[in-house]
């Protein structure tokens, strides 16, 4: 198993690709074989498109808090008057709808977390409507942005307890950015810079859930993801080169995660969960919930 | 270097769960079917001890019903989990949430001590991210159980020959031990046996681990 961004690249080279490489390193550490492996990253391929096309047709989470703007940016960009660009804009519907789709408690498939899972899934379907991707092809996408994912999860973090926002947003998006880089005709060095590109704007991004409940910021933070991914693949691709090195970058990350207070990791006492709305709508919600689920 | 406890892609591009946190609720659902598995029945009674972020975010996250619909024998894809504390009640589970103060090793945290009329279980999971889980006590006992290996968890009685036994068994079935460690909390009482074995699909053999006698459970994790 390869244990840095560099021994991924090295190895990739070898195998053709990022996506080779974690596909021969699954089939050696699992036992099972190509197709077996690939039937189940279909299936959770499968579990993405559906959770997209649930949170466009429109959701809305028990606590009312998040739902119904995957289906706003549906209508928006159906009117074809937008600033940024179609192909980011879907990419953001669909990282929004996934997110409404775990706010609302539905099906989804983490990514590399549930409060990150539409990143990486909203990336790769806008990216497959703009490039008309095979299904090979999108497969090929998902085991690029886990490999990258598992360098990242295995010497940083990939959550936000542990490591803060940047461990699961930084990361998302971090290996969104790379598998994009892959399926454009880039470099396996293309995707690492990428990797390295998106960690760095994502570094210090707290975990700050307010009422503790994984809807605000989340589901606007996975949408920002996504369209970052889209900015720091195309500086990769550009030949834009990070001067600190990737696995640097990575080991940056952890020791922000390590040094960030735990008020900052996951547990709603800091950041926007410490304001004073964040704080009404915790005693709002809960307050409700408490004569409900009470059986202790 | 942080762990290097993720090992397959799936670890990271999965798993298929219902929100909204694959710590808190697919962790935690699959921390609790592991506690029931290694149990081997539905307890009566489970006291649940949360710790750090666990403890703070455990209503949102929806970690309450995520570790009781994994103690009633569910997945982390499973539907009925948002019933599962009504499902618990209708079943005659009584379950008692405790928030701790104190820290703990790891920020998501969970100490489960579940019981019948005739025994008790105490075990201790971490949610290390992605839906990814360990298991860091079993009564009292310090182990490291990392889900991901094929292992085997067999809590029997400290008699002679428990390892003979064991060992042939699985050397019958021409499984290989990679690493092995063996517990217990004194002369005589109960003891703990945790296997790491190569071979994968082997769950047929807690079986016939079962029938031993003075084994009290054999549970195999792939």
């Amino acid at each position: 198993m390869f244990g840095s961004i560099e021994e991924l690249v090295q190895l990739s080279k070898k195998h053709g690709s990022v996506a080779e490489t974690m596909i021969h390193e699954e089939m050696v550490h699992s036992g099972q074989t190509r197709e077996k492996i690939a039937a189940h990253m279909k299936q959770n391929l499968l579990v993405m498109q559906q959770s997209i096309d649930k949170g466009i047709a429109g959701v809305t989470s028990v606590t009312k808090l998040t739902g119904g703007d995957a289906k706003r940016m549906n209508d928006y960009i159906q009117k074809e008057n937008f600033l940024s660009g179609k192909t980011i804009l879907t990419a953001v519907r669909n990282a929004i709808a996934v997110n409404e789709v775990n706010a609302q408690m539905g099906l989804i498939c983490a990514n590399p977390t549930a409060g990150s899972a539409g990143v990486v899934a909203g990336v790769l379907t806008a990216a497959t409507e703009a490039m008309n991707l095979t299904e090979a092809q999108q497969l090929d996408f998902l085991f690029t942005a886990g490999a990258f994912g598992l360098v990242i999860a295995n010497n940083a973090s990939i959550s936000g307890a542990a490591g803060g926002c940047q461990a699961e947003i930084g990361s998302s998006s971090a290996m969104a950015s790379a598998a994009l880089v892959a399926i454009s005709g880039g470099t396996p060095e293309d995707s690492a810079h990428a990797v390295a590109i998106t960690l760095k704007n994502m570094m210090g991004l707290i975990c700050d859930p307010v009422a503790g409940l994984v809807e605000v910021p989340c589901v606007k933070r996975n949408a920002l993801g996504a369209s970052q991914a889209y900015i720091s693949a195309d500086m990769a691709l550009a030949g834009i080169r990070s001067v600190i090195p990737p696995d640097e970058v990575v080991d940056a990350m952890y020791k922000v995660g390590l040094q960030m207070p735990s008020s900052f990791k996951e547990t709603a006492e800091g950041g926007l969960a410490d304001t004073p709305t964040a704080r009404k709508l915790e005693q709002q919600i809960f307050h409700k919930e408490q004569t409900k689920t009470s059986i202790h | 270097m942080a762990n290097g406890s993720f090992k397959s892609v799936f670890d990271i591009i999965g798993p298929v769960m219902i929100g909204p946190s694959s710590s808190h609720t697919a962790g935690a659902a699959r921390i609790g079917k592991v506690v029931r598995n290694i149990f081997g029945e539905q307890p009566t009674q489970v006291d649940i001890y949360l710790y750090e972020s666990f403890a703070k975010t455990y209503r949102g996250h929806g970690t309450d019903i995520a570790l009781v619909g994994g103690l009633l024998g569910m997945n982390p894809d499973d539907e009925r989990l948002a019933d599962s504390l009504r499902l618990a009640y209708e079943a005659g589970m009584e379950v008692a949430f405790i928030p701790k103060r104190e820290k703990a090793e790891h920020p998501n945290m969970v100490r489960l001590v579940v019981s019948t009329d005739t025994k008790k279980l105490s075990v201790t999971g971490i949610s290390i991210g992605g839906g990814n889980i360990q298991i860091s006590e079993l009564n009292g006992f310090k182990i490291n159980l990392e889900m991901g290996i094929p292992t085997f968890v067999i809590v029997h009685q400290d008699v002679p020959g428990m390892i003979a036994h064991v060992t042939k068994i699985l050397s019958d079935h021409k499984i290989n031990i990679g690493t092995m460690t063996v517990t217990r909390e004194s002369q005589g009482e109960k003891a703990i046996m945790i296997i790491e074995v190569d071979q994968h699909d082997i769950g047929y053999c807690s079986d016939e681990l079962n029938t031993l006698e003075d084994l009290h459970s054999a549970t195999f994790f792939e």
